[in-house]
This record gives structure tokens, C-alpha cells and sequence, in this order.
């Protein structure tokens, strides 16, 4: 049933792909509602991780593990620095100035990578390998089954972060309502810079992880940021299951798109869902009906 | 001039107004008053078509403005002035006026772009019309100071010279005297006296009781979203439970 | 002297500056340089207008860029057709797509705004790069005529230049004609507080709309003048980074100056052309002067100008009435 398997191919690499989306969108998610502004350089974040991943590997001949490690720690320190630099000054300013801040250092980061590394693209080395399992008569590559299960563990960590620990409730209570939550003793400025510091590391984190799959470069940044932005936005700006189910079915759309219209526009798909979707239902298809905006 | 027929605002869970019913008579001083929270902005915003009422009609001079969108307003002759003044802070004091003259002028970008003589003249119009207005409220001198670097009670008499220009038939302000000095207060009555006296309708949202009580022909009082009297000054002073809202269970 | 005068004084001065350059450029490639300071002056102008007086920001200007060159390429080389109809033709294209897609996009505010342009951007880059029974695809279009009146032919830089440079003059002074107008007043109060001028009468819808369209129009005429001096188009030139570039532009110039838009485009123009460490560091450079530039000199270089302009002339007004 050489068509079933197709399908399911697309299926896969659509599903892999959108969970790497819902990945990058709750970056962008934590960050809105925790500060109500999109982090531009989410994108960045996320090419980050592939890129320092493979130069701990490659330049500085480390092993896989540390070099993961190391990778997600120099991202999450770049994003804390954008916080302290770019971000916090600027609080106060017109928002069309923060705008052109965030984009400003989002180049900035992409232009030192390219700089640092050149334009080539590189290939992570797969984790486990490059066999293939067949199951039902198609092939899954290792690296997806990593993917899908970073993705449940991060949603699930979430989950418990935000809903049974102090101080992701605390985050919670900032994105409600700082000024409330600065006179119950809750430090304000501190939240926004754990928002940034759990973006850019499950930013990072997706980054490594797909990197394997997709080759990696010092642009990939602009075309994954925008994708892991159409997630969100159809998920409606969650950082929960919503985005999950928007990365999930912009994932698929887009292998169903490529494989059956046209694979060159395959990148088109995204975007012309993004504008539809800001268009019609800004709020997104899968936002809940009470105000959870955490 | 203004009526407001059974106003009602929800918001989600919150019942801002509820079955509000009031008028202003034309060529009055009208003042509404409450503790806060009583939805007085939230009634503004609903007169000039920032907010769209749950239920209720909005007339002015008769008409049915209740779903007019705001930019239609200022050229029926509605036009209001901002808690936190509004200004645009860019540009000079003289070009905000004249942005209050944007329904009495009609080039396009076409005409402007080019400079058709319609135009030119038309812009002479608007700054000498300007300046008129800037003259009347005594800040002709701020003519070319960029409106951000004014003093706060400058910026609030800017918004109101700003909403002059518009030529209206009623003029909103929300809590103009918030902020004001007792100087700048007893000038603000004054120009509000000035400003009725050329025609103009005022209502205005205050609470500074002395400058309410002393300027305004009848007062309407709201509290958690109803109206609780309306009545003269006096009426309204001395009434029980206008007291008990402001001290006591408000 | 009025402020009327001192101003059209400044811009004769201006445009006569520019049109008497050749004569000391003789033959220079910096000639060519210029004329495409030209190009990038008309395409920071036009998105000035949007970005700069009504302050909706557009990262995907590029896309009208491209339309026009693309638009003038295929119909002057598959139809013999008049190209100077077809930039015309072009430009009312672009105008239209601006308009139909406006209403829905401007009704998006800040970065929403800002993500909804990037994406529309990358899509049309898409359809340069795959259409390429049209397009050429990413190895480009070539063969493109140049333009000619009667028999002057623009093939080289001196015609090249001043074809550029007097459409370009026309659209700064019909720019600022429009940012000295009720037009102009209305589009920055949109952009200062969108509330008050809806109070004031002012539709901040459709004047966005309206704006866009300028804009847009604007663009696409640049860009079918660039595909027919350059004779060949690809479609890297019209993507994410060259937007990028001209929202650099305006704001190293000045948000709401076209004089500083003018400004913006020379430097980023001439710069690469001359400073290797410019063109190898291009990115990190715009991003570093998007960022230095929004927080310590939020008025653009026309803003430091200005007012190092005005403090010389309060000084000296001091050091005159002292001596009175």
C-alpha cells in the first residue's frame, strides 16, 4: 500500500515538524504573557542550540551529551543578556521603538552567528543513530521518536512548573496582574527574566533536537521563529496545549501541503495560515474559554 | 442636547452600568460625579463609541449615535477630552489644534501631496483658526513648544483647546481639573464658563467637589454602575444617600 | 525670513545639490553608487510615510520592491509592450494588492503587525523563487530593456542618474509637501495616540489603508526603474534582508524626516561600497545601529542634526542679545 505509506510519512514528518513548532511557540508564549511583548529573537534562540550544539561537538571535539548541555546553557545565557540589555531598559519606551529593538537584536544575533560560523549549513549527527524502525510499514527515523519525547516531557514539565510550583505560579500572577503581584512581594522584574530564560532554553533545546533532521545554518532562525509564531497564534498565545495543537496541526497541514499540492511552497503554507488566522480568529482556534493565559 | 436611554455595559463577569438613564440639556454644565469605579470613564467611553453598550441607545440633539463608530462623532459635534491627557506629543501645541480642525477641512493626499490651491487655502484656514483657538484658552505663546514638553496643566488645556477647534455642539471632559493646582483649577472654571457661553454644552466627570459644585447647573450621580440621583447642587448635597455612597457602604 | 521660505529654500538647495553632482563625478563609478542612493532614497521615502508619520511598522516592504521590478520585467520582456506604461501598470498592481491587503493587516497593531508584514514579505519571495516559468526563479531574469525617451537610451550612468534622482526629488518633495498637510498632521496623530485622533475625527483606518497604498505604489515604481537600469533581477534582492535594510534606513535617518530618509539610504548605500569590514558585517551592523539608534538617538541622525542645530542657534542668539 505504497500511498497509506506515503501518508503516513507525511503524517510523521508533519507531526515531528509541528511539535518542534509547539516547541518554539511556547517560547513565544511565555514570554507574551509574562512581559506582553513578542520576543523577535525566538527564532534565534532556537538556531542557537543547533549551532553551538555542533560547534561543542565538532570545533571543540566534545561528546554528545555535554555539548547538548553546554549548547542549551550558552543559548540561555544569551537570552538572559537580551532581557538585560535590550529588554529591561527599555520598559517604558513607545512600543513601536521596542519593536524595532527586538528586531534589531535578533539581527544582531544572527549576524554574530554568521559571522562566528559562516553561512554553510551543517548537520547534527543524529543521537541514536541513523537506523530506520519500520513500523506499520514505515519508516521512523530515532531522532523523531527524541523529538516527540522532548516535547511530551517539556509539556508535562510545564504543566507541573506552572501549575504546582511556587514560583511558576508566581510567573502566572505576573502575567495576570504585576502590579498585584509586586505588592504580594512577588519580584516583577525577576519573572520577566525567568520568562526569558525558560524561552530560550526550550528554544534552544528544539533547535538541537531537530537539527539532525533539518540542516542547521545561521538563518534558520527567521523561517522557524515565524512557524513557531503561527503555532502560537493558532494555539492563542497558550503556553499549554493550545500551542501544542496549533504546531501540531500546522506541522500537518504543511507535509499535507507539500506532498500533495507542491512541495516549493511549502513554506508559504505556514505563512498564508498565519495571515489567515491573524485576519479571522487573532485569538487563535483552540484559546479556552475562560482567560487562561498562562 | 444628550440622552443616554437605559445604558447597560457588561463586561465578562462585571456589570459596569446598569440601565443608566439620563439627559443634558443643551447650553448646561453638567457634572457626573461618583466614588470610583462607578463607571463614569466606562460612560464616556460608551457615549463616544470607544466601547459599545451591552444595551441602551445613545441620542445626541436626537439623533440615534448608539453604534456610530467615534470618527463619525467629532463631525456631529461630539468631541471629548482624556483622563490621561492625550496629547500628540510630537508634534507642536499649534499642529495638535489643528488636528482639531480635521472634520472642518476636506484635502485628500492627492491635493495636499500636490498643493492644489484648494488646499493652500484651506490650510491658511486651519492655522488661523488655530491660533484663534489657542488665543481663547491663553496658550498662544506655546504656539511652537512640542506638546510633550508641557507642563501637565498646560497639556490638559491643550486637550481642551484642541477639542474646541472641532467646533462642537457638546463637549466630555474626563476629570480636567485631576491634577490641577487651586489655580489652575479656579482658571479651568473660568474658560468652562467662557466655553458655555460661546454655545458650547459641557458635561464633565470630576471629582473635585468644590469646582463641581461651584460651576455646575446639575449633577448626576452614579454609583457601582447605576445612577443614583440627578438634581442641582444643592439637591445633590443634601441628599442621604449620595453621602452613604461616598462615606459610608461606596 | 518665514519658516515657508527657509524651507523651500532647503529643498531648492537640496535638488539643486543633487542635480549638479555629475559635473564633478565625471564619469566616476561613484555615479553609480548614487544612482542607487537614488533607489534606496525613494524606497526609505516610501516606507517613511508608513513607518515613520503613521508608525505602522512594515518589515516586508521588500515585497512591493520586487512586485514592480518583476511585474515590468516579465510583461517588457515576454510582450513588447511600452515599459513605461507597464511601470504604471505595475505600480497600480502593487497599489491594488496593497489596498486589498490592507484592511485586513492594518487593523493588526505592534508586533502582530510587524509578524503579519514578515510573513506576507517571505510569501511573495516564495513566488519570486518558484514561479519560474515566470520569474526565472532564483537564477533571475535577464534580458530586461532598458528604458528610452525618444532616442536617448538609459544605459548608462549620467542618464541612469538623472532618471533616478528627478523622479526621486518629485517623490521627496510631494512627501513633504504631504507631511506639512492636514494629511501629514493626521497620520502622526494615528501614530502618537490612534485614540484622541479617532476622537478628533480622523478615520485611522482607512487613512492607514490610504497611506499603505502610497507607499506601496511608490515602491513598485522604484522597483520596475531597478529592473530596467540593472537589465537583470533575482529574487534575493527582494527578500527579508533588504526589508530589513530599509527599515534601517529610516531609522538611522530619522522616523517622520525625509530628508533623513535620504540620509539613511546614502549611508547605508555608499558605506558597503567603500568599507569591506561594512559589506562582510552587513547584518550585525544594521542590527547594532537598529538597537543604538532606538535608544540613544530615537530622532535619527536629521534628530541629533536638528538639534545640535538648535542649540548653536539659541547660543548664538544668547551671545547677540548679550551683546545688544
Amino acid at each position: 500500500m505504497n500511498s497509506f505509506r506515503q501518508l503516513f510519512q507525511y503524517i510523521l514528518s508533519g507531526l515531528s515538524n509541528g511539535a518542534i513548532y509547539a516547541l518554539i511557540g511556547f517560547g513565544f508564549a511565555i514570554i507574551h504573557n509574562a512581559t506582553g511583548i513578542i520576543n523577535f529573537a525566538q527564532g534565534e534562540f532556537v538556531m542557537l542550540g543547533g549551532m553551538l550544539a555542533l560547534f561543542f561537538l565538532t570545533i571543540l571535539k566534545l561528546p554528545l551529551v555535554p555539548s547538548i548541555v553546554l549548547a542549551i546553557l550558552v543559548s540561555t545565557i544569551v537570552g538572559m543578556s537580551f532581557e538585560r540589555l535590550a529588554i529591561r531598559p527599555l520598559k517604558n519606551a513607545k512600543p513601536l521603538n521596542l519593536i524595532i529593538i527586538t528586531i534589531g537584536a535578533s539581527i544582531f544575533i544572527r549576524g554574530m552567528a554568521m559571522l562566528i560560523w559562516g553561512k554553510d549549513t551543517h548537520a547534527l549527527p543524529a543521537f541514536s543513530g541513523n537506523d530506520p524502525l519500520y513500523i506499520a510499514g514505515a519508516t521512523i527515523l530515532p531522532q523523531h521518536l527524541w523529538i516527540f519525547a522532548l516535547t511530551i516531557l517539556i509539556i508535562i514539565a510545564s504543566r507541573i512548573f506552572f501549575n504546582y510550583s511556587l514560583v511558576g505560579k508566581a510567573m502566572r500572577a505576573c502575567a495576570y496582574n504585576p502590579q498585584a503581584a509586586s505588592l504580594v512581594g512577588i519580584d516583577v522584574k525577576i519573572m520577566v527574566l525567568l520568562s526569558f530564560v525558560i524561552s530560550s532554553a526550550i528554544g534552544s533545546m528544539a533547535g538541537i533536537i531537530i537539527a539532525p533532521l533539518t540542516m542547521t545554518s545561521y538563518d534558520v532562525g527567521i523561517m522557524l521563529g515565524l512557524k513557531g509564531f503561527c503555532a502560537v497564534i493558532i494555539g492563542g498565545m497558550s503556553s499549554g496545549l493550545g500551542t501544542v495543537l496549533g504546531g501540531l496541526l500546522l506541522g500537518l497541514l504543511e507535509a499535507l501541503g507539500a506532498g500533495f499540492i507542491s512541495a516549493s511552497y511549502k513554506d508559504a503554507i505556514a505563512f498564508i495560515i498565519l495571515l489567515v488566522i491573524l485576519f479571522i480568529r487573532p485569538e487563535g482556534l483552540f484559546k479556552k474559554k475562560e482567560t487562561e493565559r498562562v | 442636547m444628550l440622552r443616554l436611554n437605559s445604558i447597560t455595559k457588561i463586561f465578562g463577569g462585571l456589570t459596569a452600568l446598569e440601565n443608566v438613564t439620563l439627559s443634558v440639556a443643551g447650553g448646561s454644565i453638567t457634572g457626573i460625579i461618583g466614588p470610583n469605579g462607578a463607571g463614569k470613564t466606562t460612560l464616556f467611553n460608551i457615549i463616544t463609541g470607544l466601547y459599545t453598550q451591552t444595551s441602551g441607545d445613545v441620542y445626541l440633539g436626537g439623533k440615534n449615535i448608539s453604534l456610530f463608530a467615534p470618527e463619525s462623532l467629532a463631525s456631529l459635534g461630539l468631541v471629548r477630552t482624556f483622563q490621561n491627557v492625550e496629547l500628540f506629543g510630537q508634534m507642536t501645541v499649534l499642529e495638535n489644534v489643528m488636528v482639531g480642525l480635521h472634520t472642518k477641512s476636506r484635502s485628500g493626499i492627492f491635493s495636499c501631496a500636490f498643493k492644489m490651491p484648494g488646499q493652500i487655502k484651506e490650510e491658511r484656514y486651519i492655522k488661523k483658526k488655530s491660533l484663534q483657538w489657542l488665543e481663547f484658552t491663553g496658550m498662544v505663546y506655546l504656539a511652537d513648544i512640542k506638546a510633550g514638553n508641557l507642563s501637565f496643566g498646560k497639556g490638559r488645556l491643550l486637550e481642551i483647546s484642541r477639542a474646541l477647534a472641532v467646533e462642537p455642539r457638546i463637549i466630555l471632559m474626563d476629570e480636567p481639573a485631576a491634577g490641577l493646582n487651586s489655580r489652575e483649577t479656579a482658571e479651568l472654571a473660568g474658560l468652562i464658563h467662557r466655553i458655555r457661553e460661546s454655545g458650547i454644552t459641557v458635561v464633565l466627570v470630576e471629582h473635585d467637589m468644590e469646582l463641581v459644585m461651584d460651576i455646575c447647573d446639575s449633577i448626576i450621580v452614579l454609583n457601582l454602575g447605576k445612577k443614583l440621583m440627578e438634581g442641582t447642587p444643592r439637591e445633590v448635597q443634601e441628599n442621604p444617600t449620595v453621602i452613604s455612597a461616598y462615606l459610608g457602604d461606596g | 525670513m518665514t519658516k515657508e521660505k527657509r524651507q523651500i529654500i532647503i529643498f531648492l538647495v537640496f535638488a539643486l545639490a543633487i542635480l549638479i553632482t555629475p559635473f564633478f563625478l565625471q564619469g566616476s563609478y561613484f555615479l553609480n553608487v548614487l544612482v542607487f542612493v537614488g533607489i534606496n532614497t525613494m524606497l526609505a521615502v516610501a516606507l517613511n510615510l508608513l513607518l515613520g508619520y503613521a508608525g505602522q511598522i512594515s518589515l516586508g516592504h521588500a515585497a512591493f520592491f520586487g512586485l514592480g521590478a518583476y511585474i515590468s520585467s516579465i510583461l517588457t520582456t515576454r510582450f513588447s509592450l511600452d515599459p513605461w506604461l507597464i511601470i504604471i501598470l505595475a505600480a497600480v498592481c502593487a497599489a491594488a494588492l496593497a489596498f486589498a491587503i490592507g484592511f485586513p493587516i492594518l487593523k493588526l497593531k505592534g508586533h502582530y503587525l510587524a509578524m503579519a508584514t514578515l510573513g506576507l514579505g517571505i510569501i511573495m519571495y516564495i513566488v519570486f523563487n518558484e514561479t519560474v516559468g515566470w520569474t526565472g526563479g532564483p537564477s533571475g531574469l535577464s534580458g530586461i530593456p532598458n528604458l528610452h525617451i525618444g532616442s536617448w537610451i538609459f544605459d548608462n550612468d549620467l542618464y541612469n542618474y538623472y532618471l533616478i534622482w528627478i523622479i526621486t526629488i518629485i517623490v521627496m518633495l510631494l512627501s513633504i509637501n504631504l507631511s506639512r498637510s492636514r494629511i501629514g498632521r493626521a497620520l502622526r496623530a494615528i501614530h502618537d495616540s490612534e485614540v484622541a485622533a479617532r476622537v478628533m475625527g480622523v478615520n485611522a483606518q482607512i487613512l492607514k489603508v490610504q497611506i499603505f497604498t502610497v507607499s506601496a505604489l511608490i515602491s513598485s515604481v522604484a522597483g520596475s526603474l531597478y529592473a530596467h537600469i540593472m537589465s537583470f533581477i533575482s529574487p534575493v534582492s527582494f527578500g527579508f534582508n533588504f526589508s530589513v535594510e530599509l527599515v534601517t534606513m529610516v531609522v538611522v535617518g530619522g522616523l517622520g524626516s525625509i530628508y533623513g530618509s535620504f540620509l539613511g539610504a546614502a549611508i547605508l548605500t555608499i558605506l558597503p561600497e567603500f568599507l569591506r569590514v561594512f559589506r562582510d558585517l552587513d547584518i550585525v551592523i544594521y542590527g547594532l545601529m537598529l538597537i543604538l539608534m532606538t535608544m540613544f538617538m530615537p530622532g535619527g541622525l536629521i534628530g541629533g542634526i536638528q538639534s545640535i542645530a538648535e542649540n548653536a542657534y539659541t547660543k548664538l542668539k544668547g551671545k547677540t542679545n548679550s551683546n545688544a
